[in-house]
């Protein structure tokens, strides 16, 4: 067992001794991949802009209590539909809300949609599509045939059949929107596993004896990973757009509950007098999905170990 | 024809400067067979695909001089050098499943190598092509201009390619691997066949390969290559006197049929060699 | 009699309406190393993929170290019987640390003392410790075909199957790995089959040859028999005239036939 250099007093050591040609142990070198990796996204400044700017929305939608200078559902019908002043940074809406206060508050249940919809959806893409992939056979003509099902449906209509079956509102749109997002996924990630099933490295894990839970879990499935990151990424935007459909629709969040998409439209009208009523949120869902799929860009190229 | 190669370089760009994997060769190609041999990485297959400029993007390229008869190759345009690629060089690559289009019938493939370069009517095309398929010794060539490549086994498929490199007329023929995918048996049937070829329509012939022994039989000449240089210079006839340590250690270090041993003699490489 | 640690009777294997293998019998003695020539296509890989127990569909009697084989193996068969592939660049796992694939087989099999035996195994190969934390890509051809040796025997079996494992490698590195496997084999006392289409280098390490051709072994001979050329079957003296021919040409500079190219005639 090595011992650690302490950080504070020495930062040097611990630089070499994450950068190292030869770890000791296991978790130097694991702890020096990472640094490795971190250090070579660190180089790619498009993929470091992507990611500082979501940490910036993340930080700033979980401090929105703070950084509002307006209660979120406060109307002021006196003062509707006003450009961006002193008193309102970023002009009012059609009820006279502020629309800073509005917009910081709406990250919180945009982006908490889009992340809950991401964490719900990779996860059973990836299990179906590696499953079907790698057993083949019955297995997978029956999960093929369920996902063909869910993606033989317009994925607006669905999330909104689903929505109506169960009850409006955030939670039941996530779902819906979960349940019509992952076939994507799950077919990229079957093709995948068919390529990468057939090689050698997979015919040698197969002869380790492990099993085929094993196989598919460790083996197979972190090489699907990089490819689902991107599509993941290049979906953030479909997936936030889907959300302010519901939402429009009033399926989705229920007024007076801000959210981006819902803010959209339920002002698009405005858009030729009091352009910066829609335009303001339409920004906001343009910068995090380009942050996003700058950041699904960067990590694709750093979670593959040949970019080292 | 003559080519002619002064103090080749091809340089790649890296993160820390610029690696050269060609590094100052000369040659001279008449017509002749010239083979040269080296293992990955030894810059082989680059000296030979400069000769046609096909290199990779990223790929610079400089000399003294190079040139294919009268016709400056550095300075060549891309027009100037689709005259010369196919029509008077042809290339022969290591594997024919990738270089065959695999929608196309190969008739109709070899056909349209010919109409490119010497005009003429489908149905005369076609007939060349038959004609073409019955030189490289295949013995249907009807049926074989009618099939598909991936219906072709390994040592067909190379027919295929070699007659479709014949189409123009080149001459001279580049061989980058040709056999290293076939099987001992129909490796020699192939060589035979370009070896025949060659001297048949007084060709040129530059043959890349790893296997030292194969290409010394083949050729007239060997330029061994080590880490982007020519470290050695032989008529094939004089192989077993070689004096380069690096070619005395690639001869050695094969397992022999007729001179079993019980430890294969282990090539200990000289960094002077890089020298 | 020598105690068989293979054994293949009637071995047939298809591939939907096309016998890719008919009626392969063949045994190798414990401790033994045999070979299997023949060109692609001729069954030879197949038969050994069958051993290794990656090929499920097949018909005939199966013995390996004594117990009848099933399509199926047990998972104990897997640590017993290891195989090292043709190509080193396929046969890693492109995300894996080498540490990563030398540990699997010991974490699958349960065994203790995971970090030393990483360890030695590295050794053994005569690969550098550094390597251990490496990702295959970081490794040369000649290396890499080191770590498939070394996760071949890591859970140290008795019988090795090889299919083409210097195929892929330059000639310089050929040699290593050569003599790597011949050290190996007389320290561990191993069971080798080895699958290839260089006779030389199959003779070089196998002293039992079998030659395939169109899923059938046509001719099974002895070391001895096959460098002398005491040979029956017209493939197996058309891959015996050529390796020869070019042998002499290296030795002497002259090839017996004369004119070069003049060899190896193939009847059809």
């Amino acid at each position: 067992m090595s011992t650690y250099p302490v950080t504070a007093d020495s930062p040097a050591p611990l630089r070499s001794w994450l950068l190292t040609d030869s770890p000791d142990s296991r978790r130097q070198a694991a702890w020096g991949g990472a640094y490795r990796r971190w250090l070579q996204f660190r180089r790619n400044r498009l993929a470091m802009t992507g990611f500082v700017t979501v940490v910036l929305l993340i930080l700033a939608a979980l401090a929105a209590p703070l950084l509002a200078t307006h209660a979120p559902g406060a109307q002021d019908l006196a003062r509707r539909l006003e450009p961006p002043s002193t008193a309102h940074w970023l002009g009012t809406d059609e009820l006279g809300r502020d629309l800073y206060s509005r917009l910081l508050y709406g990250g919180r249940v945009t982006l908490g949609m889009v992340v809950s919809v991401v964490l719900l959806v990779a996860p059973i893409g990836l299990a179906v599509g590696t499953v079907a992939g790698y057993a083949g056979g019955l297995a997978d003509r029956i999960l093929m045939r369920i996902t063909d099902v869910f993606l033989a449906f317009p994925r607006l209509v669905l999330a909104l059949a689903f929505v109506a079956a169960l009850r409006p509102g955030v939670t039941s749109a996530v779902i819906a929107i979960a349940l019509t997002a992952w076939p994507p996924f799950a077919l990229l990630a079957r093709a995948e596993t068919l390529a990468i099933r057939k090689t050698d490295y997979i015919a040698a894990a197969r002869l380790t004896g492990a099993s085929p839970a094993r196989i598919v879990l460790r083996h197979i499935a972190p090489l699907c990973l990089s490819s689902l990151i991107v599509r993941v990424a290049l979906d953030m935007s479909g997936i936030i757009m889907t959300a302010a459909g519901l939402g429009f629709l009033g399926m989705g969040a229920q007024s007076p509950m801000p959210e981006w998409g819902t803010m959209i439209a339920t002002t698009r009208g405005y858009i030729l007098d009091q352009w910066w009523v829609p335009t303001i949120p339409g920004i906001a869902i343009l910068v995090a999905s380009l942050a996003f799929n700058l950041l699904g860009d960067g990590l694709r190229d750093v979670l593959d170990p040949k970019q080292e | 024809m003559q080519i002619d190669v002064r103090n080749l370089r091809v340089a790649f760009p890296a993160p820390h400067g610029v690696v050269e994997a060609v590094r100052g060769v000369s040659l001279t190609i008449g017509q002749e067979k010239l083979g040269i041999v080296g293992e990955s990485g030894s810059g082989k297959s680059l000296t030979a695909r400069s000769l046609l400029k096909l290199l990779p993007k990223q790929a610079r390229l400089s000399a003294d001089r190079l040139t294919f008869d009268d016709i400056d190759i550095l300075n060549a345009d891309e027009r100037t050098m689709r005259r010369i690629r196919g029509k008077r060089a042809g290339l022969i690559m290591q594997d024919p499943k990738y270089s065959l289009n695999a929608v196309m019938t190969t008739g109709a493939q070899i056909a349209e190598a010919w109409r490119a370069h010497r005009g003429g009517s489908r149905k005369l095309a076609h007939e060349a092509a038959v004609d073409l398929l019955a030189q490289v010794q295949i013995r249907d060539p009807k049926r074989v201009a009618d099939s598909y490549p991936h219906e072709l086994s390994g040592g067909m498929g190379q027919r295929v390619m070699i007659a479709m490199m014949l189409a123009p007329g080149p001459e001279i023929l580049i061989a980058d691997e040709p056999t290293s995918a076939l099987d001992a048996t129909v490796q020699a049937e192939i060589m035979r066949l370009i070896e025949d070829l060659v001297s048949r329509r007084g060709m040129g012939l530059v043959l890349i390969s790893h296997d030292l022994p194969l290409v010394s039989h083949f050729c007239d000449r060997v330029l061994v290559m080590y880490s982007g240089r020519v470290v050695e210079e032989l008529r094939a006839s004089e192989l077993a006197r070689a004096q380069h340590p690096y070619t005395q250690g690639l001869l050695g270090g094969l397992p022999s049929l007729t001179r079993p041993v019980a430890q294969l003699k282990v090539m200990e490489r000289d960094p002077a060699w890089l020298a | 009699m020598a105690r068989l640690m293979i054994e293949v009777d009637g071995l047939r294997v298809r591939f939907g309406k096309v016998d890719a293998v008919r009626s392969v019998s063949l045994s190798v003695e414990k401790g033994s190393s045999f070979g299997l020539v023949g060109e692609s296509g001729s069954g030879k890989s197949t038969v050994l993929r069958v051993l290794a127990g990656l090929n499920p569909n097949w018909s005939g009697h199966l013995h390996i170290a004594g117990e009848e084989q099933k399509p199926q193996r047990a998972k104990d068969f897997f640590r017993r019987v290891q195989m090292v592939f043709q190509d080193p660049y396929g046969s890693l796992h492109p995300h894996q640390t080498i540490d990563r694939t030398l540990s699997e087989p010991l974490v699958v099999h349960g065994f203790d003392g995971i970090d030393t035996r990483v360890r030695k195994a590295l050794e053994e190969v005569s690969l550098p410790a550094a390597a251990r934390f490496r990702y295959p890509h970081q490794l040369s051809g000649g290396q890499r075909q080191r770590v498939a040796i070394a996760r071949a025997l890591i859970s140290e079996p008795e019988v090795l199957l090889l299919d083409e494992p210097t195929s892929a490698l330059d000639v310089s590195v050929q040699a290593e790995v050569l003599n790597l496997l011949s050290d190996l084999r007389s320290a561990r006392s191993l069971t080798y089959v080895m699958v290839g289409h260089n006779l030389a280098v199959v003779t070089h390490l196998c002293s039992r040859i079998a030659v395939m051709q169109s899923g059938e072994i046509v001719e099974t001979v002895s070391a001895e028999d096959l460098r002398v050329g005491n040979l029956t079957h017209p493939h197996t003296t058309d891959l015996h005239t050529f390796g020869v021919e070019l042998e002499e040409l290296m030795q002497t500079g002259n090839s017996p036939t004369g004119r070069p190219g003049q060899i190896a005639s193939r009847k059809n």
